[in-house]
């Protein structure tokens, strides 16, 4: 039974509850000791399959370290603790206990070695989750985290339905490949398929990441999409199907992602973009292509947070990130202004920063495939990239027309917590062998060569032109105020609408038919009245006689009738 | 705060003339980026991937459709701000 307890997701959990008790001013520090403590026991653990027990003759394994799942251990557990000094100023026990439990809750599903403790974690992901979007206690975050919860739900109840057709089939839960072979593999992927955002199951997370509190979208950004990369890593790896909708995941958001407004929306459609690069590298499913996502996932988790910390950090102080509202901030939050380039350039993969070292991995892995086709959608979205989340939020953010804010820099947590996070990004761009080193397989790629450099540089200076020559020629779209329309309309909006149409035409009919019963019985009535009533037919006043000539007629044609009869 | 505004020193950036020098800067590195294609050894994937500043054309011409393209979807899907009503 220690073996079960003895594991960095149960304890992160743990002392998640125990932060429900404990003086709120020790909140921050308890954020951000208890996983730099829980780091430090992941580390020490031994590989292997740990806190196996049976429930209902199905056998659990609830601590499964290996190649693949102490990576994104390890990073998740990086990512609790710079968002637990990012929200270190946060006294809002709501949001300090959501963060470790979910935090935590995302780390036993990655190191759960069974489907069903993986759905137990996945359903507790969503449950504490969406407590980031409620604490922004607005009417608005309400509603959206209920959107947020009931798809998130939606999803376990999924994975939950494949495992147990699984069993069924197979008497096994064990969570390894999977593979796209009959309904379990199917419900499975579906169910991996709404966390890790695909295309037409991904407005949950531009809808839900942006109403989060400005330390919550922190939290929410690193862990629920990169567990169901995770998920898809273990489980369907190889997957053909996988390469199509990652390489649709990179392209179509940047459109949407041009005309936003909503700066933490534009990180999230971005969000959702880079998810495509990993979902692509799984779907390949070679060594270099799996390390290439696996690294992609840890280095795209520090730069979005980056990201999202540094636009947390404009919301804290000036109160929104719509870009039509800002510009011109980087004369009061000079600092802030910096750590956002730096997470800027590293999403966009310029040489020296993080996304050049992992994003390469895996477009050279899908280069050795062959897949021509792909290769051009990455490199494009690649220049997508460039856009919204290399140029469009520290330019409008930052620099373009100054919107007259004077606030004061962001406080000295966030800044620190950015600060470390920015330093990391660097720090994998010049010297990437420490991540190399726990990719999941051995590592044979060198990022750093002349023509990598340099064509990748053609390609983001070449973009960066573009962008200037358009903004110069007044073409780039500008920021407005306004609402761009998603796939999420559907269900918002023409579901709703259609149901009230069929309901109005159901109800409609149903008083047509009542109408058309109701006069059919009217004249039922009418007729009967008419007939039994004191005026009608059978209440006449017929004389005796005329009773007994009809007796008579009757008698008579009995009488020759039963002649003829007998005879 | 206006008064904070006017005392306010000048930024280096908030001059035009200064903003025409990083653009024209940006233009220099392109050309330098270009000049670099004959001074590498190219190793393509696929043959197209080689041709002549492949990359510095690609990446200008992507950008070019993406913002075009986007503001073509701005006038399908834009709607008021409070569309939804939330």
């Amino acid at each position: 039974m220690s073996e079960v307890l003895l594991n960095p997701a149960l304890l992160m959990m743990l002392a998640g509850l125990v932060a429900l008790v404990i003086p709120k001013r020790a909140l921050g520090v308890w954020a951000v000791v208890v996983p730099v403590a829980t780091l430090a026991l992941l580390i020490s653990l031994p590989e292997g399959a740990a806190g196996q027990f049976t429930v209902f003759g199905m056998e659990l394994v609830t601590r499964r370290i290996d190649g693949l799942s102490f990576v994104w251990a390890v990073i998740f557990h990086i990512a609790a603790i710079l968002a637990g000094i990012y929200a270190w100023h946060v006294q809002d026990r709501v949001q300090q206990v959501a963060a470790l439990v979910y935090a935590g809750a995302a780390i036993g599903a990655v190191l759960a070695g069974d489907l069903l403790t993986l759905f137990l974690y996945w359903e507790l992901t969503a449950l504490s989750s969406v407590l980031l979007v409620w604490a922004s206690r607005n009417p608005t975050a309400t509603k959206v985290g209920f959107r947020y919860l009931i798809i998130q739900v939606i999803s376990g109840l999924l994975l939950m339905c494949g495992a147990l057709v699984m069993h069924q089939q197979t008497g096994s839960i064990a969570f390894d490949h999977i593979g796209l072979e009959g309904v379990a593999g199917w419900l499975i992927f579906i169910a991996f398929g709404i966390k890790c955002a695909f295309p037409f199951l991904h407005n949950w997370l531009q809808d839900a990441y942006p109403h989060a509190t400005p330390t919550g979208t922190v939290v929410l950004s690193a862990f629920t999409t990169k567990l169901a990369v995770y998920s898809l890593a273990r489980g369907y790896a190889g997957e053909d199907l996988l390469i199509t909708i990652g390489a649709i995941m990179t392209a179509f958001p940047i459109f949407f992602a041009v005309i936003e407004n909503d700066l933490r929306r534009v990180l999230s459609y971005s969000l959702n973009n880079q998810l495509g690069f990993m979902v692509v590298g799984v779907g390949i499913g070679t060594e270099l292509a799996i390390n290439g996502a696996a690294a992609h996932a840890f280095a795209h988790i520090l730069y979005k947070a980056l990201l999202f910390m540094s636009m947390g950090a404009v919301l804290y102080r000036v109160g929104t990130v719509k870009a039509s509202e800002l510009g011109g901030l980087y004369k009061s939050m000079p600092w802030t202004t910096v750590f956002c380039i730096i997470g800027a350039m590293s999403i966009s993969a310029f040489p020296l920063f993080s996304g050049f070292v992992t994003k390469s991995m895996i477009l050279t892995a899908v280069a050795y495939e062959g897949e021509w086709i792909v290769w051009t959608v990455l490199l494009f979205a690649s220049a997508g990239v460039l856009d919204h989340s290399g140029i469009k939020v520290p330019f409008f953010t930052f620099f373009f027309h100054d919107a007259g804010h004077r606030v004061k820099e962001a406080p000295w947590n966030m800044l620190l917590a950015m600060g470390i996070t920015a330093f990391l990004c660097i720090a994998i761009g010049v010297y990437p062998d420490p991540l190399y080193a726990i990719l999941p397989f051995p590592v044979d790629y060198h990022s750093y060569t002349a023509a990598h450099v340099i064509t990748q540089l053609q390609l983001l200076l070449f973009a960066a032109l573009a962008f200037a020559v358009l903004m110069r020629k007044g073409w780039y779209p500008e920021e407005i105020k306004s609402t761009n329309l998603d796939f999420d309309w559907v269900y918002r909006r023409l579901l709703p609408r259609m149901t009230t149409a069929v309901l109005n035409g159901v109800w409609a009919a149903d008083k047509a038919v009542r109408g058309v019963a109701l006069r059919t019985l009217d004249g039922v009535v009418a007729k009967a009245s008419h007939t039994l009533g004191p005026n009608g037919v059978f209440s006449s006043n017929l004389s005796t006689g005329a009773m007994v000539v009809w007796v008579s007629v009757l008698l008579g044609f009995y009488v020759v009738f039963s002649y003829f009869w007998t005879a | 705060m206006a008064s904070e505004q006017r005392d306010e020193r000048q930024r280096w950036l908030d001059r035009p003339e200064n903003v025409t020098k990083i653009v024209r800067a940006l233009w220099i590195a392109c050309g330098a980026l270009v000049v670099a294609e004959f001074f590498y050894h190219k190793h393509p994937y696929f043959g197209f991937d080689g041709s002549f500043a492949f990359y510095a054309i690609f990446g200008f011409a992507a950008y070019c459709v993406i913002v075009f393209s986007a503001k073509g979807l701005r006038r399908v899907i834009k709607r008021d701000e409070d569309y939804y009503n939330e």
